[in-house]
């Protein structure tokens, strides 16, 4: 499986410092874009009442998501370690097939695209691409 | 048969009528050469690919960009019928250029990437999952003649 090189490492942290401040919407986004274009994301939340894009649990749960992705940027040269508990809360508590962690990291790309077309460069695209599978990675350590 | 809303229809239509083909095709493929570099390994004889600048600014990797996004034209034009429309395309993608069909997949979300930053916010989820899906479908084809 892929590994972060330092450079890596550089340009997902000097891009977070860009966007960070944006998190919450960014979460709210790629959500609401993931629940709408995968249909079959909606079957974990069968218990909100709004799945609709920018509706109030799926705005609030963006943010809790990007929340995680920006504590994982901190972590980033550890992410197995780091990510110890999130991994076992999803393994074991909430049970979400990992094949979604792809989805959902592509919609971040997508939004990152939408918000920051001039920022999002291919080089930028490669790195954030590398560093969310090594972030999905270390969510699925603990399911088997 | 995929089935078509007139929505969707309009979406993938009106997409491609205001596309910047010389502009969105070398980057998209550009792109994917960077973001996924084992899919240089068609591309041997276009010259310098050494890093993402030289891969940015060579001109064959522009031209065949171009041309690749001009060969969507065609199933944009015959959306009831892409998986005969792209037969003949299978079979060369297959038995001469030897691709392996999961690229398509890989080039396909490049494409998705450089149309989000183009279309901005215009790029809602509704556009989202019509483009995507069209793009599916493309994919599919491609990959059927595939033995």
């Amino acid at each position: 499986m892929t590994s972060l090189s330092a450079k890596d490492k550089d340009t997902v942290r000097a891009f977070w410092g860009k966007i960070s401040g944006r998190a919450p919407d960014i979460g709210k986004e790629a959500l609401g874009r993931m629940l709408f274009v995968y249909p079959q994301t909606k079957t974990y939340f069968a218990h909100w009442k709004d799945l609709s894009p920018g509706s109030a649990p799926v705005a609030k749960h963006g943010a809790t998501i990007m929340a995680g992705v920006g504590d994982a940027v901190s972590k980033i040269d550890d992410l197995t370690t780091g990510l110890f508990n999130l991994s076992e809360l999803h393994a074991f508590t909430l049970r979400v097939d990992p094949a979604n962690f792809k989805i959902f990291s592509h919609n971040i790309l997508v939004v990152l695209a939408i918000q920051y077309p001039n920022d999002f460069t291919p080089e930028v695209h490669v790195a954030m691409d590398k560093f969310l599978a090594c972030v999905s990675l270390a969510l699925s350590e603990k399911y088997r | 048969m995929v089935e078509w809303t007139e929505q969707e229809r309009t979406i993938i239509t009106t997409i491609f009528s205001n596309l910047d083909y010389e502009d969105v095709g070398p980057k998209a493929l550009a792109r994917c050469l960077i973001v996924y570099p084992w899919t240089q390994r068609y591309f041997a004889s276009f010259g310098n690919l050494y890093n993402a600048e030289a891969i940015k600014t060579n001109p064959n990797i522009a031209a065949h960009g171009t041309k690749v996004l001009h060969g969507l034209d065609r199933a944009v034009k015959n959306l009831d019928n892409i998986k005969a429309t792209y037969a003949e395309l299978s079979v060369l993608h297959s038995e001469k250029l030897h691709v392996d069909p999961d690229n398509f997949k890989l080039l396909a979300d490049c494409l998705t990437i450089v149309i989000a930053a183009k279309l901005g916010s215009a790029f809602t989820p509704e556009t989202q999952a019509a483009f995507q899906k069209f793009l599916a479908v493309v994919v599919s084809a491609l990959g059927r003649q595939y033995h």
